[in-house]
């Protein structure tokens, strides 16, 4: 690796539970494979490419390590048709015309190279997302967010700064960054992404949390939720993403969902609560249609040999 | 290899040759299994190793995961091997009498609400030995009740113990253990029983809701005792044959190799699982292709004025926007029992991304043949759709066997006007026509009024033509004939398709 040439090479996190303390005290509740992944991409001097649903927290991740090391985050949100300009470095076309119609007023008898020297310099080039991270003196996250929007070809700008943290400028030559960023790819894997860049990260895929940390998300995230609605909630939750929907709720929509019971002032969810409110978690009529139904419906053929279970709707 | 599990992981000094050598072979079962592993990837999980304490499990598996299996389809796939290749190791995964957790008599007694005679077997035996299976089974309800997953783990290791049988040297497979094990432990009326105590616990009644929440739970429950009991079969099944030989037999194909004619019920999930990201994949991919695809042809007119700022030189060619036009397809698939599954799943793939075609009709037929498209409009479940196929189309004619030629006929004499130039055929099925005429001339037809004809057949290439197989007899009439036993073969010809 090249890690010998850089300056700063302290590690970050102490160990797996560190990071799991530290990510845990700014509200982002780890689980021991994310926290074991941040850390040994720490450790390793690799970026991360996470994937999984969205509305898992993919993005989340990258702000709350940003924030617990301290650290600015740099954020270059993909799409397609992202380009070399928009994601590495551009000359500022304008002030280098500038500068060549100034030197020509002042009638001085510059020579073409120093001219040329002169407007490819660093006072000319506009450092976009990328070539900022690599350049940056104090310690920054890089987060490139959505990598799947861009096209595959574009993928290959990355793969430099991936697995060398450099950028080679034509005219200027290469710049190597200071210290190596923690860097994190998010992606919703509309696309496959391509063999070589996958080769240069480590992977994590976040799915969505098991109950009892679902639970634990609700109730740092919401504070005014109490304990039972709260397990009442995950375990809904959870009920719901076991059917077979088009769009199963993500975290962020079970803390709308959450927030919504709050100001509704429920203590307690049932049949009727949820099927009003389904809305808030599910995003789709049919999907809507068909968790209103099984929720209400007895599992799996109806066993009630201890008579008829509550008040039918 | 066999002597690594002893090397252990607590030696640090010693083991490293050890390590190495058991996550060689680890990898080299990894690229077997079908993963795509690569010599960088090796080489980070080398070093990834070495960053994390050797005896904290789920840090190595988790060191190992993230660098070395890059698609999460994959995930299975991997755990598998993982778990053969280190199920020995950490302290409380060992086999034997002496690592193993005991049964102690506390964790047991928590409620205070069991008969005392329990008590006492535990404590002679010290791993439930002594029990009777009644006690057992009262054991397990208690520890399923409360979700306690120590004891959980505990009573699948005591419960394979006894049940299943297993004998050292027998070439059984781990699923036939895992049969035996799930039969004598009820696990049906367990459920039974747990929803009946919820039941009684509340004082007014479930609310259907209630009822449904408190299923789920056990039902939890009962899917990670179910996963203790298969790993503790392994890793009886690893110790006694070892780690290479386990491998093999263990081995669980990628969701995307697997194929769909011989797919377990197991599998069969997995491939309804990796179905629905593959058609968003697949959507977003062909309407990606579709706008920059390549250019129109030459716009002659947008060229010539634009020359005029050039002095009357064409320096700037222009061209057309592309518009591809998106073709009609027409599916018509056979649903007999063999080659059921393949159908469903094409089905699926193509009214899903139904979107991308300008027009998609449904036709499937055993030696009848019917429309099914209106199954598939103003619903927006395909699955549910697809039900419906199976249950309501009517596609017997006499009796029940495919018949492609009769199918193929009355296709041609209902619906055979209405293929025009624009229209893809795809006919899908093994052409095992049961010795009827073939009525081939109906594709000869049909190819001449369609844009294409295509075949897909999700039998190996090599059973083509054999036995009543006619494929050939229909394959000559295509524009292609293309082998679709899996995923990935779908794939690749819906892609092509576009």
């Amino acid at each position: 690796m090249t890690s010998d040439a850089l300056p700063s090479d302290e590690p970050r996190f102490d160990s797996v539970g560190d990071v799991r303390e530290r990510l845990r005290k700014v509200d982002y509740l780890s689980d021991e494979g994310i926290a074991g992944i941040v850390y040994l991409a720490d450790r390793l001097g690799k970026p991360i490419l996470v994937e999984g649903p969205a509305g898992t927290g993919k993005t989340q991740l990258a702000k709350s390590v940003a924030e617990v090391t301290g650290a600015r985050l740099i954020r270059l949100q993909c799409y397609e048709g992202l380009d070399e300009s928009k994601a590495l470095y551009e000359w500022n076309y304008k002030k280098q015309l500038l500068r060549i119609q100034a030197t020509r007023g002042e009638g001085e008898t510059a020579g073409w190279d120093e001219i040329e020297d002169d407007i490819f310099s660093d006072d000319f080039l506009l450092t976009r997302p990328l070539l900022e991270a690599i350049r940056a003196e104090d310690p920054v996250v890089l987060l490139i967010d959505e990598v799947d929007r861009v096209e595959v070809e574009t993928e290959a700008l990355l793969l430099e700064i991936l697995s060398d943290y450099q950028v080679s400028i034509p005219e200027l030559g290469t710049i190597t960054a200071r210290q190596i960023p923690l860097v994190f790819l998010t992606s919703n894997n509309t696309r496959e992404l391509s063999e070589a860049l996958k080769r240069r990260c480590l992977y994590l895929h976040v799915d969505y949390p098991d109950m009892e940390r679902e639970k634990e998300i609700v109730l740092t995230k919401v504070p005014e939720v109490t304990e039972a609605l709260a397990d009442e909630i995950a375990r809904i939750v959870r009920s719901i993403r076991q059917l077979e929907l088009k769009k199963a709720p993500s975290v962020s929509e079970t803390l709308d969902w959450a927030r919504t019971l709050v100001l509704l002032g429920k203590e307690h969810v049932d049949g009727d609560t949820a099927a009003e409110t389904a809305s808030i978690l599910l995003k789709y009529q049919s999907d809507i249609a068909k968790a209103v139904k099984e929720l209400a419906s007895n599992p799996q053929g109806v066993r009630t040999g201890a008579g008829p279970a509550g008040p039918a709707r | 290899m066999t002597d690594a599990p002893a090397a252990g992981v607590a030696g640090p000094a010693g083991a490293g040759a050890a390590l190495l050598d058991l996550l060689n072979g680890f990898i080299v079962e990894l690229r077997e299994a079908g993963l795509p592993v690569s010599l960088t990837e090796n080489l980070d999980a080398m070093e990834a190793v070495q960053h994390i304490p050797l005896d904290d499990r789920e840090a190595f598996k988790y060191a190992l995961a993230a660098t070395l299996v890059k698609n999460h389809a994959h995930w299975r796939a991997f755990e598998t091997v993982f778990e053969v290749y280190f199920s020995l190791r950490g302290p409380e995964y060992a086999v034997g009498e002496d690592g193993a957790p005991q049964l102690s008599p506390e964790d047991l007694e928590g409620e205070g609400d069991q008969p005392a005679g329990e008590g006492q077997g535990n404590g002679q035996g010290g791993s439930g030995d002594a029990l009777t299976p009644e006690e057992l089974a009262e054991m397990l309800y208690q520890a399923l009740l409360r979700g306690d997953d120590a004891v959980l783990r505990a009573m699948a290791r005591q419960a394979v113990k006894r049940y299943a049988g297993m004998e050292p040297g027998r070439p059984v497979g781990g699923t036939y253990y895992l049969y035996r094990t799930l039969r004598n432990l009820d696990l049906d009326g367990m459920m039974e029983r747990l929803m009946q105590q919820a039941r009684d616990d509340a004082p007014e009644g479930l609310t259907p809701l209630e009822e449904r929440l408190e299923h789920d739970e056990y039902e939890h429950r009962l899917e990670q005792l179910k996963q203790e009991i298969e790993a503790e079969i392994r890793r009886r099944l690893v110790a006694d044959r070892g780690v290479d030989a386990m491998a093999r037999t263990l081995r669980k194909p990628l969701p995307e190799d697997i194929d769909f004619m011989h797919a377990s019920r197991e599998e069969m999930i997995s491939l309804r699982k990796a179905l629905q990201p593959l058609t968003r994949r697949l959507a977003v991919r062909l309407a990606r292709k579709r706008r920059h695809g390549r250019k129109g042809p030459l716009d002659f007119r947008n060229t010539v004025r634009h020359s005029l700022s050039y002095g009357g030189v064409p320096a700037e060619p222009k061209f057309k926007y592309p518009r591809p036009a998106k073709p009609e397809i027409f599916v018509v698939a056979d649903i007999s029992g063999s080659v059921a599954a393949f159908a469903r799943f094409t089905l699926h793939l193509v009214h899903a991304i139904a979107s991308q075609f300008s027009r998609v009709r449904s036709f499937v037929f055993i030696d009848g043949i019917d429309e099914v498209t209106r199954f598939f409009e103003g619903e927006e479940d395909i699955v549910a759709a697809i039900h419906r196929v199976n249950t309501e189309a009517d596609v017997v004619w006499v009796d029940g066997h495919s018949d492609y030629g009769h199918a193929f006929e009355v296709f041609w004499n209902r619906w055979g006007r209405e293929i025009g130039p624009k229209t893809t055929v795809i006919i899908l099925g093994d052409a095992r026509n049961n010795y009827h005429a073939s009525q081939s001339w109906v594709i000869k037809e049909m190819r001449h009024k369609a844009r294409h004809v295509y075949w897909l057949n999700p039998e190996p290439r090599a059973y083509w033509d054999t036995g009543d197989s006619i494929v050939g007899e229909y394959g000559v009439h295509c524009d292609g004939t293309f082998e679709c036993r899996n995923l990935r073969q779908l794939e690749r010809f819906v892609d092509h398709l576009v």
